[in-house]
């Protein structure tokens, strides 16, 4: 059944429905809406909701939920995000699962409450301490969104590591219908690591902590061979062809934007692909380097002055050209802007 | 033939511990750990591990242990237990760790009245790296970072942990106890006991405060440091009940 729903509460209910047992947050426009639906949700379902005296506390709430094996999320904004960065480094260290829920506003600092895509490094590229990646995925729809919230639980058990959702204002504010999945198609697996009591069996001990260099540096490098299978996961949207004059790149909202400009282009006849990265750590490497090779040119656009790009830099051929078109501050760029944009990058312009 | 009239808590490992000679963490330990087994509660019991010193607990507690960022045990320790209501669950914290980087989340844990226990370990010092001035240093005293004594006109006054958490609602036992002597370690005893049972019970918060020496911190014979948390911690630090709401027969 399809329903009309805003992107926070599809992302919330969606968590439900995939069994998360625990929520703790700290209110944060744009994404209030979460925390207030789960707040009224999660007492149905006979889960724990807690609302905490900060984001450090919460993330500090995720790890602990997540050591004791249940199914646990959390949702915040740019700068409560900023705060959690302390526990995430910890959560990949002693391999907890998690789901995380951004939803970006613009920054840095106090910024404002408008949609923006500037959170990308820190998501995508550590952001707290130590060598760690944090698995990503940037929704473009509710839908979507939803159904990326839904899945995050399993693959964030599947490797024992927190998964991020990378959403922005304009995603968490919009409505539009989704269908949401079944309660329980997803079935959280047995924990046998999880801290439930030493009861017929040896201790668990939930850490990050190993003093000697050496077993630490084995610890890192179990962590960075498990970093090499999540490409199992890389998710992306593409719709190219073999001779393009320019393959348009972006994720999330703007993806979304720019897919309607090349929309509008295709139709006056223009030669122009469109590629999406929705996993954006693991990026869609090779796929996008395929991809780039048909093209003339790679036009990017973010929300942002320009971070996805680098990734994208490094991806594409170096004798193809990238150019880029970024706003931020909570600038969304309208359809005819990036229309125009493309408009005059194939006629030679920009 | 002979009686043994003493044996390790079977909620210890037997590894041995690293603290050094004299220091109290050793005592507090094994209090603890002498009540879970009282208690039968090995297989039921979470430690939430602090930094400092005692980081190694996970080592000696033979019981399911997370591990906590800096200060964050009271937020780790409230979601093991609301999502395991019926497992044992507390934090071990020293005043590092607490009072200073902590102090946020021991705050509200208590106010929203958490049912967990808090075994607080106040040694007037930064221990683990290399004793530095914590919250509760007394004034004059010196440490590697007030290294012409604590002067309260520049580094503030010591924080009482007891009697600021007695006061919320959620509080429902708190009590300062010391184990510098045999006499005092009975007494110690009978604060954790006390701890366990309003969690067994359901009271809420509760937290035990020892006064604690660090004969290396503070650069004192063991004795003398012993000697030292009677004579100028307890008077900074009174001893005693601050919060009893009671417990069931
Ligand atoms: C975020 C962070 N800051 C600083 C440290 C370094 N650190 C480790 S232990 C410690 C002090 C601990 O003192 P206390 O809690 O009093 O315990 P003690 O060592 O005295 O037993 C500090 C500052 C850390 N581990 N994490
Ligand atoms: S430094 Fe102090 S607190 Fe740490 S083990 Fe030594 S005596 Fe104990």
């Amino acid at each position: 059944m399809r329903v009309l729903m805003k992107g926070t509460e599809a992302m919330a209910e969606a968590a439900i429905r995939a069994g998360c047992y625990a929520y703790f947050g700290y209110p944060i426009t744009p994404q209030t809406e979460l925390i207030h639906y789960m707040s009224r949700r999660m007492p149905e379902v006979k889960g724990v909701f807690l609302q905490a005296e900060s984001e450090v506390s919460v993330i500090n709430m995720v790890y602990g939920a997540a050591a004791a094996g249940v199914r646990v999320m959390t949702s915040s904004s740019s700068p409560g995000v900023s705060l959690m960065q302390e526990g995430i480094s910890y959560l990949v260290g002693a391999q907890l699962p998690a789901v995380l829920i951004n939803v970006m506003r613009g920054g840095p600092g106090l910024g404002n409450i408008q949609p923006s895509q500037s959170d990308y490094f820190q998501s995508t590229k550590g952001g707290g301490h130590g060598d760690y990646k944090l698995i990503t995925f940037a929704p473009s729809s509710v839908s979507e969104a939803a159904s990326l919230v839904y899945g995050a639980f399993d693959i964030a058990e599947k490797y024992r590591h927190p998964v991020m959702i990378l959403a922005d204002g304009a995603l968490g504010q919009i409505m539009e219908p989704v269908s949401l999945p079944e309660h329980g198609l997803s079935k959280p697996s047995v924990k046998s690591w999880a801290l439930t009591g030493a009861k017929g069996r040896s201790a668990n001990k939930v850490l990050s902590f190993y003093l000697d260099p050496k077993t630490l540096e084995e610890h890192n490098l179990i962590l960075q061979e498990k970093f090499k299978n999540v490409n199992e996961e890389i998710k992306f949207e593409e719709d190219i062809f073999d001779d393009m004059d320019v393959l348009a790149v972006a994720y999330g909202t703007v993806a979304r934007i720019l897919r309607s400009a090349v929309q509008r282009l295709r139709n006056e006849g223009k030669k122009i692909g469109f590629f999406r990265p929705i996993s954006l750590w693991p990026f869609p490497e090779d796929a996008l380097k395929s991809a780039s090779r048909k093209s003339k040119l790679v036009f990017v656009s973010e929300m942002s002055y320009g971070q996805m790009l680098e990734d994208v830099r490094r991806v594409v051929p170096d004798d193809i050209e990238v150019k880029f078109y970024g706003r931020a501050g909570g600038v969304v760029p309208s359809p005819n802007e990036l229309y125009l944009k493309l408009k005059s990058l194939l006629e030679g312009g920009m | 033939m002979s009686n043994q009239i003493l044996e390790r808590p079977r909620s210890l490992t037997g590894k041995q511990f690293h603290y050094c000679p004299g220091c109290h963490h050793g005592i507090i330990h094994r209090l603890i750990a002498e009540t879970i087994d009282e208690f039968d509660l090995r297989e039921k019991t979470i430690v939430v591990q602090p930094v400092g010193c005692a980081v190694y607990i996970y080592e000696y507690f033979d019981t399911d242990v997370s591990e906590a960022a800096h200060g964050r045990a009271p937020a780790v320790a409230t979601a093991i237990k609301r999502v395991s209501k019926d497992k044992f669950v507390l934090t071990y914290q020293g005043d590092g760790d607490l009072a200073a980087i902590g102090t946020a989340e021991i705050v509200h844990a208590a106010a929203r009245g958490e049912n967990i226990c808090v075994f607080f370990v106040n040694n007037a010092i930064y221990g683990m790296t290399g004793g530095q001035m914590a919250p509760t240093t007394l004034p004059g005293m010196k440490t590697a970072t007030t290294p012409f004594g604590r002067d309260v006109k520049k580094q503030g006054y010591p924080i009482r942990v007891s009697e600021m958490l007695a006061p919320f609602d959620g509080v429902a036992y708190v009590e300062r106890v010391m184990v510098s002597s045999s006499k005092h370690v009975i007494k110690a005893k009978n604060a954790v006991r006390k701890a366990f049972k309003y969690q067994l019970q359901e009271k809420g918060f509760s937290l035990v405060e020892f006064l604690s020496a660090c004969p290396t911190g503070w650069g004192m014979p063991p004795v003398e440091a012993a000697k030292w948390v009677e004579e100028n911690m307890a008077k900074q630090f009174p001893l005693g009940v601050y919060k009893e709401v009671g417990l069931d027969d």
